[in-house]
């Protein structure tokens, strides 16, 4: 068994294809983003009611996404969902009185964190608490809401005779 | 009717003794295995034989396996009016299941056969015994190296195959039917997460490990006749065919 060089060609473009694949399915269709080098600084966040948010899920402003929720933890005094935002430090203007809020994209899509900025002179520093928030909105506290406000009014202008089975 | 359970338990003790003797080779075979690491000229030969060697059908069988997920994925998503979600449904389907399995089962077909049949030739022509003879130990210098070869190839092809056969989604789905091409990328990006891609390998390295050691065991065990070599290679095709899915059943349950 000589040594031929076309084996080692072939094995070696296999080889190569193999793990080109493989770059391309870790870099191109998946959501990661390799920022080796980009930097980066915290907020935090309190909600009442995080809903389906997920760490990893996008920050966006005005549609643009600047940052990635970092983690999400439950803060036993003040009995409130601590979340923990990453924001790219080229968007370091950002008011600090602005405000957050769980937004869903589409109709079936991800939750997301929105931010709209607010008026201040001074903007967020590394560390810093977004102080107004909006939680999460959860489509069955809103169809009760709906459903007993509908009640509560039929109730109330017709006194409906609870005869009729 | 007598003799009904009688052949019923030979035949389970037959199972249970090939079962028990594969486990052995195994054994052996895993051992060995980083010793043959240092001799890697082996290795890469076999490399290209059961990987390089299966490309072409790979990547052929991708592009028409990818192109019918185009097909039927759109004709299905169309109902709903979510045409757009077809990357992302593609996507999954091709990394999480669809890749590793037909991956397997193309390899065992093209490689697992190939590996099968040349062991049980050598079987059957006392080439194993002449090593035997000549104090090499054919386990290390034939069976182990092959056993690599396999195994290094089987998540290589499982990634290649993958990527043609989004390539072959994409083709149909976005270039004939006309989804919009920016919407099944971004959708497909927002919904796969580096843990799909980390299912899809993973299970392509254990049906690689799978498949290579069957086909080994069955070649290196055959009947030293023509008609053993023939069974061995049948053989290996079931076997791996089976033991893909049914570990295909496992991974799945103990990865989602």
């Amino acid at each position: 068994m000589r040594p031929s060089r076309t084996i080692d060609l072939s094995t070696g473009l296999f080889v190569l294809l193999g793990f080109a694949a493989i770059l391309f399915l870790v870099t191109q269709i998946t959501n990661r983003e390799f920022s080796l080098r980009s930097e980066s600084y915290r907020l935090q966040a309190q909600f009442e009611n995080v809903g389906g948010l997920k760490a990893g899920a996008p920050v966006s402003m005005a549609g643009v996404t600047i940052g990635r929720v970092e983690s999400i933890g439950y803060d036993m005094n003040l009995f409130k969902a601590v979340v923990t935002l990453r924001i790219d430090s080229s968007y370091d203007q950002i008011p600090n009185d602005s405000d957050a809020s769980i937004l869903t994209a589409g109709l079936l899509g991800g939750q997301y964190v929105g931010i709209s900025p607010g008026g201040s002179d001074e903007p967020f520093r590394d560390g810093d608490r977004v102080e107004f928030v909006q939680d999460a909105i959860v489509l069955e506290n809103l169809i009760s809401k709906y459903l007993f406000s509908q009640a509560g009014s039929r109730d109330s202008t017709a006194e409906a005779p609870a005869t009729t089975e | 009717m007598r003799g009904l359970p009688g052949e019923l338990i030979a035949s389970l003790g037959g199972f249970l003794e090939r079962l028990g003797a594969m486990t052995r080779f195994s054994g052996q075979v895993l051992w060995q295995s980083p010793a043959a690491l240092l001799r890697p000229r082996l290795v890469v030969e076999q490399v290209y034989k059961s990987g390089a060697l299966s490309l072409v059908i790979i990547m052929t069988c991708g592009l028409f396996v990818g192109m019918v997920l185009g097909l039927q994925g759109h004709d299905l998503l169309q109902r709903f009016g979510s045409e757009e979600a077809l990357g992302t449904g593609a996507a999954l389907s091709l990394l999480k299941e669809l890749g590793p399995v037909v991956t397997a089962l193309l390899f065992a077909g093209r490689a697992g056969t190939a590996l099968a049949s040349e062991l049980g030739l050598m079987r059957a022509t006392d080439q194993l015994s002449a090593m035997e003879v000549m104090a090499v130990d054919p386990m290390r210098r034939v069976v182990v190296p092959r056993f690599l070869g396999g195994v290094i190839s089987m998540p290589l092809l499982t990634a290649v195959f993958i990527a043609v056969a989004l390539f072959g989604v994409q083709l149909v789905g976005v270039q004939i039917l006309g989804v919009d091409q920016g919407q099944f990328w971004s959708q497909m990006r927002g919904a796969v997460e580096l843990g799909d891609v980390n299912e899809g390998l993973i299970k392509g390295v254990v049906f690689g490990v799978a498949c290579s050691l069957i086909a080994v065991f069955e070649g290196y065990n055959a009947q030293p006749t023509a008609e053993g070599v023939g069974r061995a290679t049948t053989r290996t095709v079931v076997i791996s065919a089976v033991v893909t899915l049914v570990l295909d059943y496992i991974l799945t349950a103990l990865m989602l």
